[in-house]
């Protein structure tokens, strides 16, 4: 079985997870998006790499920062960008997943951009292009359910290469509702790839997945324990609706032994960032204090999104 | 119709022949095997040299989606998949729409199954009424109109005092109960086994406890009740354990396996493959193994393929959406074949499990080819294979995770109560 998001040479077709990604594909991703920050400087914040191009954000699935940065840079690359917010048109009308996918792709478009509540949902969209033939048009999943978040991951690669230049000699946490979250799949799969040699997850057990360990993880569930000595402290949100459930007794319970406060942080090694894929609920998953304190990193992350997404459009467009 | 089957290598398990000798078959009955009977004189002689003459295989689980699901598939196509498959005979659950709870149903099922007569459909009855576990259906009336065992397809019965009751009145009369063991709770948003590959894919996981807890509460009530129960298609290796435990303490339980959960594994699974979306869940590959182990030495009666087609439309969406479900009539005998060569097993001990095994579930006296048995024979061709496309599956359904491979064996005819059903040219 081929991975369906390289081509027949191994290049990139798609970016549907990181998942089975090779260690020179991330890297080069990562390369390629360092001098895409430099355009956010200048004064006319355009490329011309993507012009012509159609780029359709397919979200079914509400997002307001995902889209926006997706959509941010693809217009820095000159694209011309849609924006379609599913959730409340076609399929509320009984269309299929397919059907609007087809429907898109005879008003000539170029590359998809899909967040979609089910996981898997961005790869049937492909193994349906590649069905019909339609090589040249390219899908980015920006979020499939708890399966993956690829750019996400890899925004947090760059940000974590930023401040600590190498992965060879670190050890990353990451905190909260792994179970439910897509971020912290994709997060795992790249800093593996990358050779970081420690990757831990910090959580009670009822938001840790079974088996989870095979993905290359050492778990806590005890925090101080768990960020003891840690280079990078990933939090992860922590969704509202978790809490009706048999998942979680109280928000207060879990700040109490899972929110990341100053105190906690004090475990973590002297000059650890902390990062978190936002929307952010202070108080929950992590303190005022510690958001906006001299550790976190959470802003440059939003920027370098930015960088990320646009070397992934240009790569996949062959520009 | 007076038929003569020369030449074939007869397997019939339930008397324990596996060598070279001719069938003949007159007035829809077996007349005789090896020798001729005096003044036999053949209507049409099959040539059966190279290739095996066995029973017409017995499924104990196959969807032909009447009443009610006519767009995934019919009686005549699925009845047509089933005669090429070499399957004779047919156990139906009951989740058709809507479902099999009562004898007028059954009635005009049995009624419109004999039309295209390409298999013996035999019903399983609803337990109770719309399989909603609250009241239960008129079971004799419905073992009147024809159904041999009674059961809830994939829907568990929630609540426990409506099953005891359920299986006690069952016990009165002493039909059989099948049962797929599924926690309703613990199984209610798994699609895939809670594992290293759900947890990998994003995808909502059912663990083994959802199987095993239904199911130690099934054995405690089949002890009290004293009901004959059947566990159909089990699925892992912690089950299999308890169901040996309650043999040798003496609960009265069989149960079998699906050809998919004993070939594949949550692994195959893949990237998203909504073919292998499937109730119960594709488990581990040590369950797959144990289960494997299980079939061999008898642990698990019976094999079956638990048959149901899906249209296209309810495959083509994300895993978690699809339909789970595939089709398998034409699958199931060589699924076996590769099993038993895979297993280095007897022919005649691996078609037990689809052909004698099956009918004492069944209660019935067939699978088998003793002389004055009805003569429901499939003969193969063991040295040939089959390339599962969709172009090649009779069935409406085209939904296999088998879909692409080259299995082995081939049918080249199926005889039903002595007539061919279906041949295929060499």
């Amino acid at each position: 079985m081929r991975n369906p998001q390289l081509d027949k040479n191994g290049g990139l077709q798609h970016l549907l997870t990181i998942d089975g990604l090779p260690r020179d594909v991330l890297t080069a991703i990562l390369d390629t998006a360092a001098p895409f920050t430099e355009v956010a400087e200048r004064e006319v914040k355009k490329l011309p790499l993507l012009r012509g191009k159609s780029v359709f954000n397919l979200f079914f699935e509400s997002s307001t920062r995902t889209r926006t940065t997706f959509e941010i840079a693809a217009k820095r690359l000159s694209a011309d960008v849609i924006n379609l917010n599913i959730s409340t048109s076609s399929t509320s009308k009984g269309e299929t997943l397919l059907d609007t996918v087809d429907n898109l792709c005879a008003m000539q478009a170029d590359m998809f951009v899909v967040r979609h509540a089910a996981s898997g949902a961005p790869f049937l969209i492909a193994q349906h292009l590649a069905a019909m033939g339609l090589d040249h048009i390219h899908v980015i999943n920006a979020g499939d359910g708890r399966h993956a978040h690829p750019t996400q991951g890899l925004l947090d690669m760059y940000t974590i290469r930023h401040y600590k230049k190498n992965f060879g000699n670190l050890v990353v946490a990451v905190v909260g509702d792994v179970l439910h979250s897509r971020v912290a799949r994709s997060q795992i799969h790249a800093l593996t790839t990358l050779g970081v040699p420690e990757v831990r997850v910090i959580g009670p057990k009822t938001l840790i997945p079974t088996e989870v360990e095979k993905l290359g993880v050492r778990v806590f569930h005890d925090m101080r324990a768990g960020l003891k000595d840690v280079d990078v402290v990933m939090m992860l949100r922590l969704q509202n609706e978790r809490m009706q459930g048999a998942l979680l007794p109280s928000p207060q319970e879990f700040f109490k032994y899972y929110g990341l406060t100053a105190d906690k942080l004090e475990c973590a090694r002297p000059d650890a960032i902390v990062m978190h894929p936002g929307p952010m609920n202070r108080g929950v998953e992590i303190d005022s204090a510690v958001a906006d304190g001299p550790h976190a990193v959470i802003l440059p992350q939003v920027t370098f999104g930015i960088a990320v997404r646009m070397a992934v459009m240009s790569m996949l467009a062959g520009a | 119709m007076k038929i003569h089957i020369k030449n074939g290598r007869l397997v019939d398990p339930a008397n324990g022949i596996d060598a070279q000798q001719d069938v003949y078959i007159a007035a829809g009955r077996i007349a005789a095997v090896a020798a001729a009977p005096e003044g036999f004189v053949a209507n049409r002689v099959i040539d059966a040299a190279g290739l095996v003459v066995c029973p017409g295989l017995i499924d104990l689980s196959a969807r032909l989606r009447e009443p009610g699901f006519e767009y995934k598939a019919t009686l005549e196509s699925e009845m047509a998949a089933a005669a090429a498959g070499g399957v004779t005979s047919l156990a139906c659950p009951p989740d058709t729409d809507p479902p099999l709870d009562e004898p007028g149903l059954v009635e005009m099922l049995k009624h419109r199954a004999r039309h295209p007569n390409f298999a013996h459909v035999y019903p399983v009855g609803a337990l109770t009424l719309g399989l909603a576990g609250e009241r239960l259906t008129e079971m004799a009336e419905l073992h009147e109109a024809g159904c041999i065992a009674f059961g809830q397809a994939n829907m568990p019965v929630v609540d426990t005092q409506v099953l005891m009751r359920a299986l006690q009145y069952a016990a009165t009369f002493d039909y059989p109960v099948w049962l797929q063991a599924q926690d309703p709770f613990l199984g209610k948003d798994g699609v895939a086994h809670d594992g290293e590959v759900a947890t990998r894919l994003g995808l909502s996981g059912m663990p083994v406890s959802a199987e095993t807890i239904a199911i130690a509460t099934i054995l405690q009530l089949a002890r009290d009740t004293g009901v004959r129960v059947h566990l159909t298609r089990i699925s892992s290796a912690a089950a299999l354990e308890m169901i040996a435990a309650a043999r040798s303490s003496g609960i009265a339980v069989t149960c079998d396996v699906s050809i998919n959960h004993l070939h594949l594994s949550d692994q195959d699974i893949g990237y998203f493959n909504p073919h292998a979306h499937l109730v119960p869940p594709l488990r581990a590959g040590r369950d797959r193994d144990a289960l494997r182990r299980g079939l061999a030495d008898g642990t698990i009666n019976a094999l079956c393929s638990d048959h149901t087609p899906v249209d296209d439309d309810a495959k083509q969406v994300p895993f978690s959406e699809a339909e789970p479900g595939a089709t398998g009539l034409e699958l199931l005998l060589p699924l076996t074949l590769k099993w038993a060569a895979e297993m280095r097993l007897p022919l005649g001990t691996a078609l037990a499990r689809i052909t004698t095994d099956s009918a004492r579930i069944l209660g019935l006296p067939a699978g088998t080819l003793t002389v004055g048995a009805a003569a429901d024979v499939c003969v193969f061709d063991p040295h040939g294979s089959l390339r599962v496309t969709r172009d090649k599956l009779k069935s409406q359904g085209k939904n296999t995770p088998f879909l692409g491979m080259e299995l082995p064996g081939r049918v080249r005819y199926t005889l039903l109560d002595g007539h061919v059903a279906y041949e295929s040219r060499p």
